[in-house]
């Protein structure tokens, strides 16, 4: 008998991760960003419980800046999988009318960082499936699959718990969490082998087409809607362009590509000579950035 | 010397440019090797990843870019590329330049996908090279060409050994500052061929490489043509994955969740840990020991035939058995083995040692149960591999003890099953994983001893009495008035034609425990005796009262877990110290505070106060006959509740 592919053996582990959380949190809850990690980890925990529904709604953090077209595909992809949406949006962000444009980096921490405590506090979830990966950063390389966080949310580096085998802790005092990540071990390629070999539908913006741009601080940004403030002299130019990583829209860069198919978007992928989180603004901020986010209770 | 920033670039894959389809056609199918990389900073062990990650073109420009500047920045190879700074993790060990907790990473190249988990090899470590070790397929063990076998390339070997690694790479790394000499890595594999035999490992593969200059970690080396073996990469895509050899074992798969969507499906989720199963096949649920056969089998992508060892999968039986989650589904005539009391290898990982006697949480499978550590048979010098005698297990302590369960669980052996031989030890208290275990074997007394079946139930027992067994369990410092309280509720229990006793101090410190000291784990196990003997009496339909400090929590926690649901009523007599040391009835905190009694609690020992007790008792407020009324009033009312 021959063995598992490793696309085989991934699904297995990120399976056998989803049910472990089930039986034993109190109150689960898969996050949802709607970009291709997170349409992945729903096809999973769809196949994980069938013939069953995924017990534990869906929870999208939204900044009300995200790409149209990841809204659209949001909506769509709860209602198919039969799962509740819980849509939380932080309200102090919504009156102090926070955004891209007028607050850099307050924009992520409060909508995003302060958003998603908000919601896990507000509904008590104990348990939250994030869709982030091992290879996308150097920090998340030695981040637990089941990665404990204090009742404020922060993450302490030093107090993660030894993972033994595919023996999971999720023990928990009140008001403590889990955020566990059953894609961990996935790299970029394995994603996106598994969207081909699965089928399944991603955010069309992940592929070329002529899209209005602008061209602003060495990033290529597409103009979504009619919130986006053009400079003096800015002029949007159609370009054939597509996205490697989705965020909100004002914040994530382009790139000039024909690709619109998957096998043209993979074959650009593996030719290219830049990592995908490049395309985000936020990890420019500053040396060990991303480091820093985890500590605050960023996802 | 290549590594220098100029001579980087990334060279893709031809067969990408050209036909994408016919590659990703390759890649789909291709196998996983985890592996794990042992040895210390000075070995060069970040290099050799880092050469790896970059010859296998898994870093990208922007990530390149980074690296060069931190190369120059913090960098320790001069003008050119530090490799070691890919794989070092966190802002905080980048400074002092090493890395300090697992790390895992990710190359592929056409024939396989690698993970690779990256461990320190600093001392006090052994924790981390265990747990990156206890999912790995193959260990590469780095050794210095200059330096042959170490103390540390013994425990590497050790410690891989012991998590039960079948394939072991030796890399003598550094051979260009030896000038390739053939005859140094002759020496340093016959002296480690010699070391290996006495631990039981019995085969391993010796690679001469050098991470800085890439020689033999991808390709061949010029400099070393008198090698004729395999690069360190050619090994690693060849060498075989454990799944066949899982498959051909008897089916197991513990029982994760059942699945019950509607009336109509009741499905068995699991990942399988061994051997094949298929649809008709007799299975047997353990440890009830119902045999039934296999209804449906539904894998990742819907109905099956078989499913094999690895696989996620969920099952539906043909008749209608118990069965949940901690069950173990497995071949009807080759069922695993059932004991609650076993030998194992313990790997400490907290800074708290262990408590012998105390209860912990030990998950195997998806089994969780109570269990308590005896005092180790022996802890092992890693070093040396040499048996020291020790009362206790501290972090990074290897050690064979006695584990006892509070029920009977499936397991086997580590050497045949890692899924069903490996566990967790998790403090009650803190919910910290603080140990690695690997059974070796039950204890013989476990098979033989069976509880008594007895016709005379505890339910019987309390009708006859016409009450419901309680433990009141009073808690303080001594001096809080445990035993005057305890006494009161005792005296109206008894006015009122309840059934009770009153165990404290003296009729049990001079008797059942007078052999133990006042010493953690004396106190522990003085604890643990009351504990059963309360249980004992309430299975007997009594109403115990017990007084004693009982001053950790985890040790009240234990006896609470013995008892049914509600049974255990914690009462926390509070009574601040300055109080109780004013009151000082015995003269005992005089004397504590003279330095005459060691350990004496809240003066240089801990009081664990509880977090929520049933009933606490302030006696700043409330008089000791108001508040035995109270407690009374408490029990006598959540029985007429019941009744």
């Amino acid at each position: 008998m021959s063995g598992l592919t490793h696309l085989q053996r991934l699904e297995a582990e990120s399976i056998h991760i989803l049910r472990e959380v089930v039986a034993e949190a109190a109150n689960p809850v898969m996050l949802y960003s709607i970009g291709k990690d997170s349409v992945v980890m729903l096809h999973l925990a769809k196949k994980a419980f069938a013939p069953g529904r995924p017990p534990f709604p869906l929870l999208h953090v939204d900044t009300t800046w995200k790409f149209r077209a990841m809204y659209a595909l949001r909506d769509r992809a709860a209602e198919n999988a039969g799962m509740r949406l819980i849509v939380h949006r932080n309200p102090e962000a919504e009156a102090l009318g926070i955004n891209p444009f007028d607050h850099g980096g307050r924009h992520t921490d409060m909508w995003k960082t302060e958003g998603l405590k908000q919601a896990l506090s507000l509904h008590g979830f104990d348990a939250a499936f994030g869709g982030a990966r091992r290879d996308e950063e150097k920090s998340r390389a030695k981040e637990r699959i089941f990665s404990f966080r204090s009742a404020s949310h922060g993450w302490d580096p030093k107090a993660q718990r030894p993972e033994l085998w595919h023996l999971y802790n999720a023990r928990l005092h009140k008001g403590e969490s889990l955020r566990v990540f059953p894609l961990s071990n996935w790299t970029e390629l394995d994603i996106w082998q598994y969207i081909v070999a699965e089928g399944i539908e991603i955010v069309p913006l992940y592929f070329a087409a002529p899209r209005p741009t602008v061209e602003r601080d060495g990033m290529l940004l597409m103009v979504d809607d009619e919130r986006f403030r053009l400079r003096p002299g800015e002029v949007p130019v159609e370009r054939s362009i597509r996205f490697r990583t989705l965020g909100c829209y004002p914040l994530t860069g382009a790139v000039e590509s024909e690709a619109d198919t998957l096998s043209a978007v993979i074959q650009e992928m593996l030719l290219t000579t830049t990592s995908e989180r490049q395309g985000r603004a936020i990890d420019h901020d500053q040396a060990a950035s991303m480091e820093k986010k985890k500590r605050e209770g960023y996802f | 010397m290549s590594g220098a920033v100029s001579d980087l670039a990334y060279r893709p894959d031809d067969l990408i440019a050209e036909d994408i389809d016919a590659y990703l056609a390759g890649h789909a199918a291709k196998s996983m090797l985890r592996f794990i990389t042992c040895g210390s900073v000075d070995d060069g062990k970040s290099t050799l990843i880092g050469r790896l990650l970059y010859d296998s073109r898994a870093i990208f420009a922007d990530q390149l870019a980074a690296l060069e500047a931190d190369s120059a920045r913090v960098g320790t190879q001069g003008s050119n590329i530090d490799f070691a700074l890919l794989v070092d993790g966190l802002a905080a060990e980048r400074e002092q330049g090493i890395t300090i907790d697992v790390a895992y990473r990710f190359f592929s190249t056409e024939k396989r996908k690698f993970i690779v988990a990256d461990t320190p090899g600093h001392e006090q470590y052994t924790r981390n090279m265990v747990t990156g070790a206890s999912t790995a397929d193959a260990a590469v063990i780095l050794i210095d060409a200059r330096k042959g076998i170490l103390t540390q390339t013994r425990r590497h070997s050790y410690l891989a050994h012991l998590v039960g690694i079948r394939h072991i790479v030796l890399a003598v790394n550094k051979m260009d500052l030896v000038d390739h000499d053939q005859g140094v890595f002759a020496q340093i594999v016959a002296d480690y061929a010699g070391f290996a035999s006495t631990i039981g490992i019995d085969e391993f593969t010796a690679i001469p490489l050098s991470g800085l200059t890439g020689a033999n970690v991808t390709g061949p080396s010029d400099a070393m043509d008198w090698y004729t073996g395999p690069s360190l990469l050619a090994h690693l895509e060849a060498l075989p994955v454990d799944d066949a050899r899982q498959a051909s074992w008897p089916f197991r798969m513990s029982v994760q969740w059942v699945n019950r969507p509607d009336l109509d499906f009741r499905g068995f989720a699991g990942q399988i840990a061994a051997g094949t199963v298929s649809v008709g096949e007799r299975v047997r649920v353990v440890p009830s020991g119902r045999i039934t056969t296999i209804a449906t089998i539904l894998g990742p992508d819907g109905v099956r035939q078989t499913a094999t060892a690895g696989e996620s999968v969920t099952l539906t039986l043909a008749d209608e058995v118990d069965c949940s989650r901690g069950d173990v589904l497995a071949a009807a005539g080759d069922p695993p083995q059932v004991a609650d009391q076993f030998v194992a290898t313990i790997v400490w990982m907290a800074d708290q040692p262990l408590a012998p006697g105390r209860g912990y949480w030990l998950k195997l499978g998806t089994q969780t149960v109570n269990a308590t550590v005896q005092p180790p048979r022996h802890v092992v010098d890693v070093n040396t591999q040499g048996h020291l005698a020790a009362p206790t297990l501290a972090l990074n302590d290897i050690g064979v003890a006695e584990v006892y369960c509070d029920r009977p669980i499936v397991f086997e052996p580590y050497r045949d099953s890692t899924d069903l031989g490996g566990f967790i030890l998790i403090d009650r208290a803190t919910n910290a994983t603080v140990a690695a275990g690997m059974i070796d074997q039950p204890l013989r007394r476990a098979g033989n001893v069976h509880w008594q079946s007895i016709d005379v139930t505890r339910e019987a027992h309390a009708a006859q009495k016409g009450q419901s067994p309680r433990v009141l369990w009073f808690t303080g410092l001594s001096g809080s008035g445990k035993s005057t309280i305890a006494n009161l509720v005792e005296k109206k229990l008894h006015a009122l034609g309840r059934h009770s006793f009153l165990l404290d101090g003296d009729n049990i410190r001079h008797g059942l425990n007078r052999d133990l000291d006042f010493s953690e784990a004396g106190r522990i196990e003085n604890i643990r005796r009351i504990g059963e003997v309360a249980r004992l009496m309430a299975d007997a339909g009594l109403i115990v009262l017990t007084a004693f400090i009982s001053p950790f929590r985890a040790e009240r926690d234990m006896v609470r877990g013995l008892l049914p649901p509600g049974e255990f009523v914690e009462i926390f007599i509070d009574t601040p110290l300055d109080v109780a040391e004013r009151r000082d009835v015995k003269g005992l905190y005089a004397k504590a505070r003279a330095g005459e009694i060691a350990d004496f609690t809240g003066i240089s020992s801990p009081y664990e106060a509880p977090d929520r007790p049933e009933i606490r008792v302030d006696t700043l407020r409330e008089t000791p006959e108001a508040a035995a009324e109270r407690i009374v009033e408490h029990v006598i009312g959540v029985w007429s509740h019941e009744l």
